[in-house]
């Protein structure tokens, strides 16, 4: 079979948010609404969250200039066009907030999902991240601190050699839901997935 | 079995490295461990999928999308158009395309942009399409300018259009951008350099495509684009098909 090689990457510059989220940056009437601010467009089972965070340099600094996706299953554990609910989309899109960085997920708490050997994964939402200065979209996983038992018997958690790195995937509860900081480097630099 | 990654490995080597300290915003935006390889599994093998009902008739004409009605967006005329297909060569049909440039003067709308280049008032600069059953899409601009950005003392950007693709799986999630057949600055700007090869850098460079242009009204530009390869396999093929 014939083989092609992936386009190769580009950062997705300082200005990612007049393609992905215009009407946020101020070009109005293009779109009638940014793709992946609703994540609910009805009503649905399960636990209500709202998931916030930034995403930090390595010099401390939180990004103002990122977009960050999130995909993930409903509260059954099946996704958006393989049985999911009809009134959740599974698909986040956040530019963070203008003055602070902090994005925000209006979501509910996914269920679990099979691993491909049948075995339930920990609930999790899945990540990715551009921005300037990032050449390759990065991919992580965000758990929840409050799941110990699933936690414990995920696949994914269970082949990561530095256990004492685990704690950079895990959200913590909060008013409202989970926080989730993501550190792009230096002391506490988020696991990042090679997929 | 339970090893198996869905997709093809990602040629990392092919691919910016995080760190390219040429490009001096990636410095610290680079993390600093090795991402750590991980099986796929349903959540990184499907995606979010768009319907048609999304796009708007002029979505995918960046000339006047923007623009007061009966007045279009200066400069040279251009349609792009191409195929997304993957490292299998399999089309990929209805995926979102997004896109996103400067104005033919090299001026972005935005806030944060403080080129002195003028706005285009008919010129927003952001489309999208859908791929066909075939994997094609097409969208009509004008060419970008290029501009002067701050990295090194006097870096610019050849004239390039952001895309976003999504393809069938998140995996699969690529922004990459388009530079032009010809245009010297390619090989000059900090970003196209944090691509190792220049073999790669090429499949980014769009072809100037004459026979496809709208005489007297808009030159043509191919450029295909493509995404991660899903592997398929009998036993695949037995789960899809449950
Ligand atoms: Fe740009």
């Amino acid at each position: 079979m014939n083989r092609f090689k992936e386009s190769p990457s580009q950062t997705a510059g300082p200005y990612v948010h007049i393609g992905c989220t215009p009407n946020f940056s101020g070009i109005e009437g293009v779109y009638p609404e940014d793709l992946g601010k609703k994540m609910i467009t009805d009503d649905v089972s399960g636990q209500r969250i709202a998931i916030r965070g930034t995403v930090i340099d390595g010099a401390g600094t939180a990004l103002r200039d990122a977009l960050i996706e999130i995909w993930q299953a409903d509260a059954q554990g099946k996704f958006a066009g393989q049985g999911g609910e009809a009134g959740f989309t599974g698909w986040g899109r956040s530019p963070g907030d203008m003055a602070t960085g902090e994005f925000v997920f209006d979501t509910v708490k996914p269920g679990r999902v099979p691993w491909h050997n049948g075995q339930l994964q920990a609930p999790h939402v899945t990540f990715w991240i551009v921005a300037r200065g990032i050449n390759l979209g990065l991919h992580t996983r965000m758990y929840f601190a409050d799941e110990e038992a699933a936690n414990a018997e995920d696949p994914i958690l269970n082949r990561i050699e530095h256990k004492s790195r685990i704690p950079t995937l895990m959200a913590q509860p909060e008013d409202g839901g989970y926080r989730f900081d993501i550190r792009l480097q230096g002391e506490g630099e988020t696991i990042f997935f090679d997929i | 079995m339970s090893n198996r990654n869905g997709f093809a490995a990602r040629d990392r080597a092919w691919h910016p490295p995080a760190l390219a300290p040429l490009y001096k915003t990636s410095v610290t935006r680079s993390p600093r461990f090795a991402p750590i390889g991980a099986a796929t599994s349903l959540s990184e093998d499907t995606g979010p999928v768009f319907g048609h009902d999304i796009l708007g008739p002029r979505d995918n004409d960046m000339i006047t999308n923007f623009a007061t009605p009966g007045e279009m967006a200066i400069g040279p005329r251009i349609i792009v158009q191409g195929r997304v297909i993957d490292e299998f060569g399999r089309p990929v049909p209805h995926t979102l395309v997004e896109v996103w440039q400067a104005n033919a003067g090299g001026r972005y709308r935005h806030k944060k942009e403080g080129y002195l280049a003028p706005l285009d008032p008919n010129f927003g600069g952001c489309g999208r399409c859908i791929t066909d059953e075939t994997g094609r899409y097409e969208f009509r601009t004008v060419k970008p300018g290029p501009y002067p950005w701050p990295n090194g003392p006097d870096d610019w950007r050849p004239a390039h259009i952001h895309f976003s693709v999504f393809g069938q799986s998140f995996a699969q999630r690529l922004i990459t951008q388009m530079y032009f057949e010809g245009d010297p600055l390619i090989w000059q700007c900090p970003i196209v350099g944090t691509i190792p090869s220049r073999e790669a850098i090429e499949t980014l460079v769009a072809r100037l495509d004459r026979p496809g242009s709208l005489p007297m009204d808009a030159l043509c530009y191919q450029f295909d684009i493509v995404l991660r390869g899903k592997r398929q396999t009998m036993f695949e093929n037995r789960m899809e098909g449950m």
